[in-house]
């Protein structure tokens, strides 16, 4: 609730307090990034780190130009951002349904319990030499990869969501004389947004890791392709400047998921 | 008098992987309609168990559970459980929740869904009714959870404890608020409790459970005079009840 009444002067000075504090992080936040990208700058130039292993921020805003004005780049991200995204719209969406499933059936839960936990301390990049053979060395391994170290957290974040609903409610909602289609709709689901939302947010950088590592077993193209390549012909500038847009778009999608949470939230509140 | 509830022999025998557990042995009582009874007993004696044995959560091993009549298939939709917290959605506004069991029964007529708001408007919850629980107090959360149990329009309530989570200056005036609400509606209602004045205030019949096996030690008949529970506990008698059940108890 907000106030409007005039604020005691105590009150002012506890605000004033706060602001400066919020300024004088943010303010440190900022002034760190440019000492480092200042100190990194300086030194290559001053040639105390060689620019042609540790390159500079003046080449890689460079190189970036350089890409943007080559038509191709452009091709790159979208081969990388097609391959993370429906790797992770996929591993979120098959991921949440058997959760479903495995809250349905406890039978089936109990089956597949060790069956899911060896999936899940598996290292899914040994699968690489099998994925290349059944898919191929083209995007649709790729997105296989994205989705398979996806599905396994998303199944096991949501189940867990879904089990801790509280037992009470679901009691509630059974002497009302509720069977289990209208615990899962009225309770479970709606319940189980905030874990949704957690789920999507770990799986947005899981998807990332899936569509990079695919793309350094096998690509001709992307953002993962040009890391490789540009490791491999010792291009570092275009290694670092790669791996600065695959940050930005990283943080663009992880903001969009907490955009999302935010909305339904609002949502919720109206 | 008719009788609304009535149990007999019931027995409850529930197996665990090192034992076979005897929750409840040959009970029997009845509960008139338009009373209030009370199930008091030491605690683990299974009181909650008798009262999802009513609500048909669970079947009995042995004996009949009737309500107005029908032996064992007692219908849900005569029921109205109340359970220790209020368990509101938090995600649902008072309005959405008082609802809830309209939509689980597939009542869609427009009457039940104005027999709610009618509730809500006599209870004082009208105003609060576009509000979301964690915006009420403790004690209006349990009104509006009371009120959501009548909107299907129950005819016995079965109350487990629904005190026991409030500060217990909130607990005397929600103990009165319900009494009142009850009783007004008149509806019939099982309350399951720990708390002897709670018990002693509230009801026109107490039944007073042993250890577990859960059976019949004594029934009373507490009358007092008062027109509400806090009233009630005012009465010098309550005194003498008290002492009277709580030796039972020990």
């Amino acid at each position: 609730m907000k106030k409007t009444t005039t604020h005691s002067k105590e009150r002012i000075r506890y605000l004033n307090k706060r602001k400066k504090e919020r300024f004088s992080v943010i303010f440190l936040r900022i002034s760190l990034l440019c000492a480092l990208i200042a100190g990194w700058e300086i030194f290559a130039n001053a040639g105390i780190i060689d620019p042609f292993i540790a390159s500079s921020p003046s080449r890689i805003i460079r190189t970036i130009r350089n890409l943007f004005a080559e038509d191709n780049f452009l091709y790159h991200i979208g081969i990388t951002l097609y391959e993370t995204l429906v790797g992770f719209i996929l591993a979120a969406a098959i991921g949440y349904i058997i959760a479903l499933t495995l809250w349905w059936s406890d039978k089936a839960r109990k089956v597949l319990e060790p069956y899911i936990v060896v999936l899940n301390s598996l290292p899914k990049i040994a699968l690489g030499p099998i994925i290349i053979i059944w898919f191929g060395s083209g995007e649709k391994s790729i997105i296989f990869m994205t989705f398979i170290i996806g599905i396994i957290v998303a199944v096991m974040t949501m189940l867990n969501g879904f089990l801790t609903v509280d037992k009470n409610k679901i009691l509630l909602l059974r002497s009302f004389g509720a069977n289990r289609f209208q615990i899962l709709s009225k309770l479970v689901i709606p319940c189980s947004i905030p874990t949704l939302i957690s789920m999507l947010k770990i799986n947005v950088g899981l998807a990332w890791i899936g569509s990079i590592m695919g793309e350094y077993l096998v690509s001709r193209a992307g953002l993962g392709y040009l890391i490789v390549y540009g490791g491999q012909v010792f291009k570092l500038d275009l290694v670092l400047a790669s791996t600065v847009v695959l940050c930005a778009l990283a943080t663009l999608m992880y903001t969009i998921i907490a955009l999302l949470e935010k909305l339904i939230i609002k949502y919720k509140n109206e | 008098m008719e009788k609304l509830l009535e149990l007999k022999d019931v027995s409850l025998t529930y197996q665990t992987p090192n034992d076979e557990i005897t929750a409840i042995k040959n009970l029997s009582f009845y509960c008139n309609k338009g009373d209030f009874m009370s199930i008091i007993g030491p605690s683990g004696c299974g009181k909650t168990t008798v009262l999802s044995l009513i609500a048909g959560l669970i079947s009995p091993t042995s004996g009949e559970i009737s309500l107005s009549g029908a032996k064992n298939t007692i219908k849900r939709e005569n029921l109205g459980y109340m359970l220790q917290k209020d368990e509101l959605f938090p995600w649902r506004n008072i309005e959405k929740n008082v609802y809830l069991p309209l939509e689980i029964k597939g009542i869609k007529s427009k009457t039940a869904k104005e027999n709610a708001l009618y509730l809500l408007k006599k209870y004082g919850l009208y105003e609060f009714k576009n509000n979301y629980p964690d915006e009420l107090s403790g004690g209006m959360r349990q009104r509006a959870a009371l009120i959501r149990t009548l909107a299907s329009d129950p005819e016995l309530l079965l109350l487990d404890e629904p005190f026991s989570a409030l500060d217990s200056q909130t607990r005397l005036s929600v103990c009165d608020d319900v009494y009142k609400i009850i009783k007004s509606e008149l509806k019939t209602a099982v309350l399951v409790t720990h708390d002897i004045s709670e018990a002693i205030s509230m009801s026109d019949i107490i039944v007073v459970l042993t250890a577990r096996p859960a059976q019949v030690k004594s029934i009373f008949i507490p009358k007092i005079e008062g027109e509400s529970p806090i009233k009630k506990r005012e009465n010098p008698d309550f005194g003498i009840w008290f002492e009277k059940i709580w030796r039972e108890l020990n």
